[in-house]
């Protein structure tokens, strides 16, 4: 199969649509940018909304009698399926324990489907499955279902992981994409842009070397502390693909509100900010696996902070701007040298630029 | 198609009858060919361009012209360096 | 980092900013040439750090932006030759051709592949003797010489299985052909500061002597651009007109000479159809006879395409400074980088692109700088 599949996950470069007039699936459409979106409002919700499905958050909250539940699902593409700094497996537990997190949920139980390519080796599911035995250990989520589809050599490349997650809720209101307000104050959890950096440097044609590997995490912890301290937060996102600034439109889109953020307050790992500078690729918009936002009152910052920094993902947690109530779902950053431009959605593709 | 970043010539190799050297871009390491840069030495910092150096940075020179810009009267500088650039009609 | 972050302090380019203001005195317009200048004054706002009445209208330099239409078609017919490994820059991938584009031939089967240098393509040439490795060598002058040695480096080798598909252009020619037109606006430029660290500034001296224009050669980074503006302006304000370097620490007056002999060995310089803007003369590369063995569009015969523009683009206005984005009617409807309709917005560095990303929507809602 090409390696076209291994876009997807991190850069899904869009198709320009070609001069035919057929309606097709593009690349781009998942992106995680204004495609996957066009997609959602043309297909998907006019289909199947529904009160729960308009949350169209990182996970579902529902009640049962008296339970409240978060609910997840998420599909894991990723090319080469072993990367510096993690595998599709443990990517497939952390991704799921991290959306259940944004929710301030507790992770409960996870299943998963696998999908496997006829001649995939089964040493390399061994490794995969010993990998995410060993992320549900960590995370203290229970593998409870699973299923197995193999299909024919080219159909699919190697293994497709999916993961659907569900968790219990412990506040009300549990932090949502829709609860930030002008005054708020916009937080990153660490450096940004690793995770796809690490990603293109395990493809060899650039031959690119570095030490820099995936983010790939468990926020779960970090977000408990974070929420003991603060059960006030208004909103949780996990970076991933489209990278910050999508996560950050997706917010004040949400929210009805304006953000305004800070290049220079955001923080960037010098090799990474060179092999964006090398390949034109720009860190705002590349995935990351285990960094979030989290957007809370100016006056529990402080607090919040602090506590951030005592976890070994929260260390560089740092303020990157705030939310205004200018320019409603509208994302604007003040650059390094004090020009302000909009930060919009990934709308075309990252593809490396070299000029 | 100009993008063209500085980086750290550090080991100096050679492949295929080509010059090359590891460049170091603030802890990430790419080869370029320095075919078109001879002289350059370990230590020196060059710009990189699709795998090539395409020239040596003048650290001397960069140096000079950001504290230029740093005065407040680089306007009169600038105005003094035209003075003396004849024009060509 | 070194040699990036103190081109971006905010306290200098508040500091070129306020000398801006103190001296101009009436309306100026500059164009940028390059892609890559265009591409940092809007990623880091500079515009928003000029005096109201210095102007800046963006320039041909984006080589993706202005290689023709017949040609990108000719580059997928080339890579679905079966035997053919297809290698391309990354941002020529998406560019659509009349039917399709390189990654959607990709997905039927086609082995074509995002490289970052010429030279790895020799290594994909000697470690698959029985294909045909062709390589899309698009760019200007700054790339030329690595696209050079690429096949210079291949005969010396005795590859007979590297080709290069060839869409150089040069940068000198097609200043001259904005500043000829009638509807020509600009009045002073940024010249192209990496092609000028190959090729040196003396080509641009006749053309400033010819039009008595101000060229700043300038380099890329944002203290760069608003120096070489700084620098334009004071020319502009005591009416002179020379060519000055304000890249200095990447470039001399005769440029890199090592390169430049490498360029005469294996290209020879003929007249190229700029898309957008029409053939224009002596403003290209071809491999001369030396190297024509190496020469994609003889080596394969894949015939003609018919290929259709948009009626409704006005790139060739955009490429010439002309016009903006904003005052295409297409821009941001019908035309945008995930649909372009011509030049200007297929790359993600030309100027429509370019302001699709950063600032499309200030001009409507931003009033606030």
């Amino acid at each position: 199969m090409s390696d076209l599949s291994q876009s997807a996950a991190i850069f899904a470069p869009v198709c320009p649509i070609p001069n035919d007039t057929s309606d097709v699936i593009k690349l781009g459409h998942g992106s995680g940018g204004k495609m996957s979106s066009d997609l959602l409002d043309n297909v998907f919700l006019p289909a199947l909304s529904n009160k729960i499905l308009d949350q169209l958050d990182d996970a579902a909250v529902m009640a049962i009698n008296d339970t409240r539940l978060a609910f997840t699902i998420d599909s894991y593409v990723v090319s080469p399926i072993f990367f510096p700094g993690g595998d599709i497996g443990s990517l497939s537990v952390y991704g799921t324990v991290n959306d259940l997190s944004m929710r301030g949920a507790i992770p409960a139980y996870i299943s998963a489907s696998f999908i496997l390519e006829e001649g995939f080796p089964i040493a390399d599911l061994h490794k995969i499955v010993e990998s995410m035995k060993k992320a549900c250990l960590e995370t203290n989520i229970q593998f409870a279902a699973g299923d197995t589809k193999v299909v024919n050599r080219g159909a699919a490349d190697k293994i497709f992981i999916t993961t659907c997650g569900l968790g219990i809720l412990q506040y009300n209101p549990a932090p949502a994409a829709n609860r930030a307000v002008p005054g708020d104050v916009v937080i990153v959890s660490g450096d940004i842009g690793l995770h796809g950096t690490a990603i293109m440097c395990a493809r060899e044609s650039f031959e690119l070397e570095t030490t820099i590997q995936s983010d790939s995490a468990p926020l779960n912890e970090l977000v408990q502390e974070m929420l003991k301290t603060c059960p006030a937060i208004h909103c949780l996102r996990d970076i991933t693909r489209g990278g910050l600034a999508t996560v950050l439109n997706e917010l004040a889109s949400a929210s009805k509100v304006g953000i305004e953020i800070n290049e220079s307050a955001i923080p960037v790992d010098a090799q990474v900010a060179s092999i964006c500078a090398l390949l034109g690729l720009d860190p705002l918009y590349v995935a990351c696996e285990g960094r979030l936002i989290a957007i809370v009152p100016d006056n529990e910052v402080e607090g919040l902070l602090n506590t951030m920094h005592e976890h070994r993902l929260g260390k560089n947690a740092q303020i990157i701007g705030k939310v205004s109530q200018q320019y409603p779902e509208r994302v604007f950053m003040k650059s390094r040298i004090g020009g302000q431009r909009i930060l919009d959605k990934l709308a075309g593709e990252q593809l490396p630029r070299i000029c | 198609m100009c993008l063209a970043i500085p980086g750290l010539v550090e080991e100096i190799f050679h492949k295929e009858g080509l010059t090359m050297a590891k460049i170091n871009f603030a802890g990430m390491r790419r080869s370029a060919c320095l075919e078109y840069v001879p002289g350059v030495k370990t230590g020196d910092y060059v710009l990189v361009h699709v795998g090539f150096a395409i020239s040596v940075l003048d650290q001397e020179e960069a140096q000079r012209s950001l504290d230029l810009l740093k005065q407040t009267g680089e306007v009169n500088s600038f105005k003094n360096e035209l003075d003396n650039a004849r024009d060509y009609t | 980092m070194k040699y990036f972050d103190e081109y971006r302090d905010e306290q200098l380019a508040k500091n070129i900013s306020r000398q801006l203001k103190e001296t101009v005195t009436q309306n100026w317009t500059i164009m940028e040439v390059c892609g890559g200048q265009t591409h940092t004054i809007l990623q880091f706002g500079l515009e928003q750090l000029l005096p109201p009445n210095v102007e800046l209208v963006h320039g041909p330099g984006c080589p993706i932006c202005v290689t023709p239409l017949a040609l990108i078609d000719k580059a997928i017919a080339i890579a679905q030759q079966p035997d053919v490994i297809f290698c391309s820059f990354g941002d020529m991938l998406r560019v659509p051709g009349s039917k399709s584009d390189l990654l959607g031939v990709k997905a039927l089967g086609a082995d074509v592949r995002a490289v970052y240098s010429p030279l790895d393509c020799l290594a994909i040439a000697q470690a698959e003797p029985e294909r045909k490795v062709v390589f899309f060598a698009v760019g200007f002058e700054t790339t030329a010489p690595a696209n050079a040695m690429s096949v210079w480096q291949a005969k010396r080798m005795g590859l007979n299985n590297f080709f290069l598909l060839c869409s150089h252009v040069l940068v000198p020619p097609a200043m001259s052909i904005i500043l000829e037109s009638s509807s020509n606006r600009v009045q002073g430029f940024l010249g192209p500061g990496h092609v000028c660290s190959i090729m040196g500034y003396k080509e641009y001296i006749p053309i400033s002597r010819q039009y008595r224009i101000p060229i700043i050669i300038t380099g890329f980074e944002p203290i760069d651009l608003l120096e070489g503006i700084l620098r334009c302006v004071i020319q502009l304000e005591e009416k002179r007109a020379v060519v000055e370097n304000q890249y200095g620490r990447a470039l001399t007056e005769q440029g890199n000479l090592a390169a430049q002999a490498l360029l005469k060995e294996v290209f020879a310089i003929i007249d190229r159809p700029w898309r957008g803007m029409g053939v224009i003369p002596k403003s290209g590369y071809k491999l001369n006879s030396e190297y024509k063995q190496f020469d994609a569009e003889l080596a394969f015969d894949v015939g003609s395409v018919d290929t259709v523009e948009s009626s409704i683009c006005i790139s060739g206005e955009i490429l010439r400074g002309v016009k903006k984005p904003v005052d295409c009617p297409a821009f941001a409807k019908q035309c945008t980088p995930e649909n372009p309709l011509g030049a200007t917005m297929v790359s993600s560095e030309g100027t429509c692109a370019s302001y699709y990303k950063f600032s499309r929507l200030e001009k409507k809602e931003a009033s606030h700088v």
